[in-house]
């Protein structure tokens, strides 16, 4: 497990041209995924990713890689078994690793309200083809023996738990490996080029505008992190979006494998073991929102202290590095996928803390809408008109983080 | 150090002790009554900037403080003059 794969992935930059099909803005996972499903699936190629930093520099290689399915409602646990479903076939499709480690992922109750909260969600799983399974204390002990699942006595004690086929994956190695995919294709993927505003014409978005001049666009796509808000503006599109900072930090290596992925939602916390050892650790975003990429004493101290009294083992363990993103939290933590009401401009936003698991089968969905027209009914109650139409998906008790 | 946050009766105080407040506006573009409602709602504009915010000191004064805050730095600002 403390091998590192290290293939050889070509990535071919380009310059870009002065008219495009389909602009995205954006380089992370998310928009690299689009381009790729729009070249392999739809066979257009014809197609720009404008990335104001390096690919993968923002939420893509700043999240904490879980990739789950386990969520709270039919439309999101069919939506995200969809792309952890997809996220298993990928390596074998792109021909590259992507570190891909299914792992199981032990999500903890410590009260009443959440003994009820994990056995409605090993219910709503395996209704909509999730697998999760509802465990009692003896049956956790079984699987994670590191757990005290007495908590020191200081936090309620562990009443229960809901085991899913959780996994993880190298954040870098997808974005790298679906941006080679969509290179070879004939996708264009230009880094270092920020877009200073939208081209609007007759009510409709027909391109960008960067510092090396503007862009035309058959239809421009927002795949940004942070400043969609921003993005969405200049189209006259406004967003139910706050940016909330959430750290993480990994400690050193930890001799043993340590399997599951272990969170509580009662105690506000998340620990799973990284390909290198490490152990990673995140927690909840921050009350305020801002695009602050500091870290924190507070979080620190508060968050070690409760990983440390429910795992002991990590008592012995240093930190190593400390980091936040910037999530973009929906009103009802659900995701936020395709038209805007604005000709030429769609959207895939509010990824919140919960975007890296999604990034196949978000971008596979918004590809197929952008080349059909029609929007697929897997992305279809995330439609951003869901909130006029009194139709919101409130998921919080799955976000994991907050 | 702890973030802390400046209270004109308690002086800087932890942020633990405090709840946010966000300060809806409306843009004046939006005319439409209904639609007005629905981003009253439920839209941000997520500003990157200076912003001015309402945060209730729950754990201390139980007062509501007006206070404006850069987003980009995450720090409290003196307020702009007017």
């Amino acid at each position: 497990m403390n091998e590192f794969p290290e293939s050889e992935i070509e990535l071919m930059w380009s310059e870009p041209r002065s008219t495009y099909d389909v602009v995205i803005v954006g380089g992370g996972g998310h928009g690299l995924s689009t381009a790729y499903h729009l070249a392999t699936r739809h066979g257009i190629t014809d197609v720009l990713v404008l990335e104001a930093s390096y690919i993968g520099s923002g939420n893509s290689g700043r999240n904490t890689t879980v990739v789950r399915s386990n969520y709270g409602i039919p439309e999101a646990v069919r939506f995200y078994q969809h792309s952890v479903e997809r996220y298993r076939g990928l390596e074998e499709e792109t021909g590259r690793s992507m570190m891909h480690d299914r792992k199981g992922l032990l999500w903890m109750a410590h009260s009443e309200a959440g003994v009820r909260r994990e056995r409605a969600r090993a219910a709503v799983n395996q209704a909509f083809g999730a697998e999760t399974v509802y465990l009692e204390p003896h049956e956790i002990a079984e699987v994670c023996p590191e757990i005290d699942l007495g908590c020191g006595g200081e936090f309620p004690e562990v009443m229960g738990a809901s085991y899913h086929q959780g996994a993880t994956a190298r954040h870098d190695r997808v974005v790298w490996a679906l941006a080679e995919g969509a290179m070879r294709l004939g996708v264009h993927v230009v880094p270092h080029t920020p877009v200073t505003g939208l081209v609007v014409d007759g009510g409709r978005v027909v391109g960008v505008e960067t510092p090396q001049g503007r862009i035309g666009a058959g239809v421009v796509v927002s795949a940004v992190g942070g400043n969609a808000n921003r993005l969405a503006d200049m189209a006259g599109v406004r967003l139910p979006i706050k940016t909330h900072p959430l750290q993480a930090y990994v400690t050193n290596r930890y001799a043993r494998s340590f399997d599951p992925i272990v969170a509580s939602g009662d105690l506000g916390f998340y620990v799973s073991q990284t390909a290198r050892g490490q152990m990673l650790l995140g927690a909840e975003i921050d009350r305020q929102p801002s695009y602050s990429r500091r870290a924190t004493h507070d979080l620190l101290a508060s968050l070690s202290h409760r990983a440390i009294t429910v795992l002991p083992f990590m008592r012995d363990l240093r930190v190593l590095r400390q980091w936040a993103g910037s999530c973009d939290m929906s009103p009802d933590y659900s995701p936020i996928i395709g038209d805007t009401g604005v000709d030429g401009f769609l959207v895939t936003t509010g990824w919140g803390t919960w975007g890296f698991k999604a990034i196949p089968a978000g971008g596979e969905l918004l590809a197929e809408r952008i080349a059909t027209g029609i929007t697929p009914a897997l992305i279809e109650p995330f439609a951003l008109d869901r909130f006029e139409r009194d139709r919101t998906l409130a998921d919080r008790g799955s976000a994991g983080t907050h | 150090m702890s973030f802390r946050i400046p209270c004109p009766t308690c002086g800087d105080r932890s942020i633990e002790e405090w709840v946010h407040g966000e300060i809806p506006t409306v843009p004046d573009s939006i005319t439409d009554p209904d639609a007005r409602d629905v981003d009253r709602g439920y839209m941000h504009t997520n500003a990157a900037g200076v912003v001015r915010e309402a945060w209730f000191h729950l754990f201390g004064c139980r007062r509501w403080v007006t206070l404006w805050r850069d987003t980009t730095a995450d720090v409290f600002v003196d307020a702009p003059p007017e």
